[in-house]
């Protein structure tokens, strides 16, 4: 038996007491700023955690670099503050060796997509066990104030005092082109949806990729407040659910049809449509989670939040693993004395 | 017509064409027949970065060369006694390391109007009479291959594939090899493919034929076994040994080897050679690029595998932050770079020895790394499996400094016995009573390896500066200093766990040469060969480059004069100078090509005349 294995063949699987928000809570003091969309994201995550039924010693968050990036260190369970934009690849290396683990990534728009941007589509493609929560704030934050890949073309910051002439991603339709199986938006100020989205996730088999609007209150406050901020948010937002009719509007009263293959927002209201004219959810349409992703950069539709994308295809690391046992069943178990005797050899005598 | 059969102590021939002729192939049957008959050997594959670069061309030649004997053999031999060329591109790039007198066998074919023209000659060499020192062979090899291939029906381009078969079988017959090996190395090969089997064996047993039955060689060699240390032997280049330590290491210390590595020149061959044991249950992770091989191996070291990864010079440039990490977070992690002509891209196919300032040195602020080089091909499998052992029991990242020339080198090596190889590895912690991520070893000074799966001992780590014990982050000065001191004095106290260095030679005297990693063969050589002509010189080759071991210091004081020979611009020299404060002379070559023995002869001669 492989020591690994012999070491931990004894730890529960399960927590042996019902666990608490607070006994995700490490002992070291939060240090966001005050008012940061953080706070409310490790809040949500600590109170859905319990509900994985998982022990803590089997639950590892990694993270890169950024003020998101400091979450592990307030998690109670393994955790791993890396390098700037490194955090896919060593969760990756993680998971692919010990496929027992949960293995969390925590990055950010600068973190994620910047500097970390080829790990994090590596690993969508490849599809392994890994749940990654990107903070969106369209800032760089820790370092004060210059313009992130999320920031909208024209932004004056620190760095861009005549504007940003960088054209923007849209997170959620990179995931979905780098073949993420699970792709996923919600928002720091509503706790509900994030703790669905985020038990959506955990619950995932696969690169789940979780694209979170948080709101930065020292260097990009309220860039999302058209979705969050209670007299805006309904009219602006479009809460997905699967196999249910798009629906938005504070009155309920607005829908999204295909004309085509372009959304577009017709109203419900005025009897020339009804909910069966209007597009109905499927978290498992390929063409549709193009379509959904790539609403966020149309005008005048609302921004689609919830799980747009979870298909169901094969892990890396269960696939390596098939492959270790096939060679084991073929070839036997390695054996050292074997294989350095193996091929061509001589006697001298 | 009879033929002489003369005895020769070693001979070095030199295989030569396009890159598409297959000279590696021919140079590596060549060896592996000559090793099982038990002579001692070294080789030295020479070959273009460009996979099939245009036919004909001077850049495209590709280039391996054989030293064996019935003494021992140290280098790939300075200059070859039989240069088989099969193309005017081939005979012009090599004919200089051709000795005096010595034999070319020319593919005559070779030599059309177009292919001398692309080599740059206005005549053809093979009539002009300019090739009249050397003994000269010109065979039509392409019409005798077709010629015996010719009722087979095979595409031309198949029948010319066969035509280096011709010239092995030539070779096996001129210095008294059997062919069984290569017959059965065929058969196994082309196993789908029947046509191809028996084109090819024609065609060997045809060149074989072609020397024992043709007047133009007089003369056929024979080179007696080497009497070497009895056991059980196999041919090894370094990178298989590299990959075969590491597989070692894992069954040693019963932890699962992770491989996270980007394919690059000359390192790829032990991501090859890795993937194709799964048996040993070795996962080899192909990363999206060098930092991704580098991050995803910590992540592994982090959940408790042996991790490793590999790379050449470019590529370690590239991970050089993630090393800091490793560092930082006091993880195992085994970093091997097969080092090339570089910078930057520079010569992907030549070895160098230029990184190991890199290597020592190369990280933002004070990170040190244990530095460790193979000096032979089957070295490295020793090499990788010490840097496996410091890695675990000290918690750090090692890093193992091979090249292009061991790399792709191969020599017999004497088979170890499993049990010989100690058992090495880890103590996990498990024990969550008074549990401190960041308390010490007190021996070892390395930090508890606790992984995730482990009840009671959830703790983080990360790349900012850890308190002492707690390992939770601080800013506190004093705790900043105490904790770079920490980690260096772990990497220092390293020297009073590895063997103490030995010269070869006297243990005092005139002249010490000291070398490191790949240059062992070259400088072995000169140096007994000027021993043996009565000079006070003595051999010094160093496997530990960081930490020095213990008696470095002592060994240097005892010579007048010490040389330092390296494939670099005096990197090790600047390492001793300022180390051990001595006026260490550097001696440098930067070819992309291995050291002569002869050039460090002459330099010795010059320093003791």
């Amino acid at each position: 038996m492989r020591l690994v294995e012999e070491i931990l063949k004894d730890a529960p699987a399960t927590p042996e007491t019902k666990l608490t928000g607070k006994d995700f809570q490490s002992d070291q003091d939060v240090r966001w700023c005050p008012g940061c969309g953080d706070y409310s994201i490790l809040a949500q995550v600590q109170r859905v955690m319990p509900d994985l039924n998982l022990p803590r010693h089997r639950m590892a968050f990694v993270s890169g670099i950024g003020c998101s990036s400091r979450f592990p260190y307030y998690m109670d369970t393994y955790g791993f503050h890396s390098i700037h934009g490194r955090a896919t690849a060593i969760a990756s290396g993680l998971k692919i060796s010990r496929p027992d683990l949960t293995v969390w990534v925590v990055t950010g728009d600068g973190d994620g997509l910047s500097i970390g941007g080829n790990h994090l589509i590596h690993l969508c493609r490849r599809n392994i066990d890994i749940k990654i929560l990107l903070f969106n704030n369209q800032i760089y934050g820790l370092t004060k104030g210059q313009y992130s890949p999320t920031s909208e073309f024209g932004k004056v910051t620190k760095s861009t005092p005549h504007g940003s002439i960088d054209h923007p991603f849209n997170p959620a339709l990179l995931a979905v082109g780098a073949e993420a199986s699970f792709v996923a938006r919600t928002l720091d100020r509503d706790p509900k949806h994030l703790q669905y989205v985020i038990r959506r996730a955990a619950e995932h088999r696969g690169t789940s990729f979780v694209e979170i609007y948080q709101n930065c209150n020292v260097f990009n406050d309220g860039a999302f407040f058209a979705f969050t901020e209670k007299d805006t948010k309904d009219d602006n937002v479009l809460a997905l659910e699967h196999g249910k009719p798009m629906i938005f509007g504070k009155a309920k009263d607005k829908g999204i049809r295909l004309d085509g293959f372009t959304p577009t927002v017709v109203s419900i209201a005025d009897g020339a449509y009804s909910a069966a004219d209007l597009l109905v959810h499927n978290e498992k349409d390929t063409i549709l989670s193009a379509i959904l992703a790539r609403m966020a950069d149309l005008p005048k539709l609302p921004r689609p939040i919830g799980v747009i994308y979870a298909i169901d295809r094969p892990l890396y690391e269960a696939e390596l693993a098939r492959q270790l046992e096939a060679a084991v069943t073929k070839q036997g178990e390695g054996d050292l004395e074997k294989l350095l005797n193996s091929g061509d050899t001589w006697m001298i005598n | 017509m009879s033929k002489t059969l003369k005895n020769l102590d070693k001979v070095t021939i030199r295989f030569a064409g396009d890159s598409g002729d297959g000279m590696q192939l021919t140079g590596t049957q060549f060896t592996n027949t000559t090793a099982t008959l038990g002579n001692d050997l070294s080789t030295f594959p020479d070959y273009p970065a460009e996979i099939r670069a245009p036919a004909g061309t001077l850049f495209g030649v590709s280039g391996f060369q054989i030293h064996f004997g019935s003494t021992e053999i140290n280098t790939p031999g300075d200059f070859c006694d039989v240069l088989v060329a099969m193309n005017p591109a081939a005979l012009k790039v090599n004919l200089r390391n051709l000795c005096d007198g010595g034999i070319i066998i020319a593919n005559k074919d070779g030599f059309s109007p177009k292919n001398l023209k692309l080599a740059g000659y206005e005549q053809n060499p093979l009539e002009d009479g300019s090739l009249q020192k050397y003994q000269l062979h010109a065979v039509a090899i392409t019409t005798l291959t077709q010629n015996v291939l010719q009722d087979m029906g095979l595409s031309n381009k198949l029948v010319d594939r066969c035509k280096n078969f011709f010239a092995l079988g030539m070779m096996y017959w001129m210095f008294s090899r059997p062919m069984d090996l290569s017959l059965s190395w065929i058969q196994q090969k082309f196993a789908k493919t029947p046509e191809i089997v028996d084109a090819n064996i024609r065609v060997l047993k045809s060149g074989y034929a072609f020397g024992e039955t043709t007047e133009i060689f007089a003369a056929r060699y024979e080179v007696k076994p080497a009497s070497l240390t009895k056991g059980k032997y196999r041919s090894i280049t370094g990178n298989e040994a590299a990959a075969w330590g590491m597989i070692a290491a894992s069954v040693k210390s019963k932890l699962e080897l992770f491989l996270g590595s980007y394919p690059i020149t000359p390192a790829s061959d032990i991501l090859h050679e890795l993937s194709h044991h799964k048996n040993f249950r070795v996962k080899t992770f192909q990363a999206e690029d060098e930092i991704a091989g580098i991050t995803a191996a910590i992540g592994a070291a982090y959940g408790g595998a042996l991790a490793l990864t590999t790379t050449s010079g470019p590529g370690m440039a590239l991970k050089s932050e993630a090393m800091g990490l490793a560092v930082m977070v006091e993880l195992p992690l085994v970093i091997i770079d097969v080092q090339r002509g570089s910078p930057s891209t520079g010569l992907p196919t030549k070895t160098e020895q230029a990184d190991l300032l890199q290597a020592v040195y190369g990280r933002n602020s004070e990170a040190p790394i244990p530095v460790l080089a193979p000096i032979t091909p089957a070295d490295c499998f020793n090499c990788v499996f010490e840097a496996s052992r410091i890695a675990l029991k000290y918690m750090t990242p090692v890093i193992v400094l091979s090249d292009g020339y061991l790399a792709n080198g191969a020599e017999p090596w004497m088979i170890p016995s499993v049990d010989s190889l100690p058992e090495i590895g880890p103590a996990f912690r498990t024990d969550p009573t008074d549990f401190q991520p960041y308390s010490r070893n007190e021996k070892t000074l390395a930090r508890p390896w606790a992984i995730p799966g482990t009840p009671g001992l959830e703790h983080r780590v990360g790349g900012l500066e850890k308190e002492h014990l707690t390992g939770n982050v601080s800013y506190d000065p004093e705790n900043h200093e105490f904790m770079v001191r920490m980690r260096q004095s772990k990497i220092d106290g390293i020297a009073d766990d590895i063997p103490l260095a030995v010269v070869d030679g006297d243990p005092k005297g005139e002249l010490l040469v000291v070398g490191w990693g790949g240059t062992y063969g070259a400088i072995r050589t000169a140096v007994e060969s000027r021993r043996a002509a009565g000079k006070s010189v003595s051999h010094l080759q160093l496997k530990y480059i960081h930490p020095f071991q213990k008696n470095i210091g002592e060994i240097l004081y005892s010579y007048k004069q010490v040389l330092v020979p390296e494939l670099n611009l005096g990197q090790l020299s600047k390492l001793l100078r300022s180390k051990f404060l001595i006026p260490a002379i550097s001696m440098n070559k930067v070819q992309g090509l291995p050291f002569m023995s002869s050039e460090i002869e002459k330099k010795i001669d010059e320093l003791l005349s």
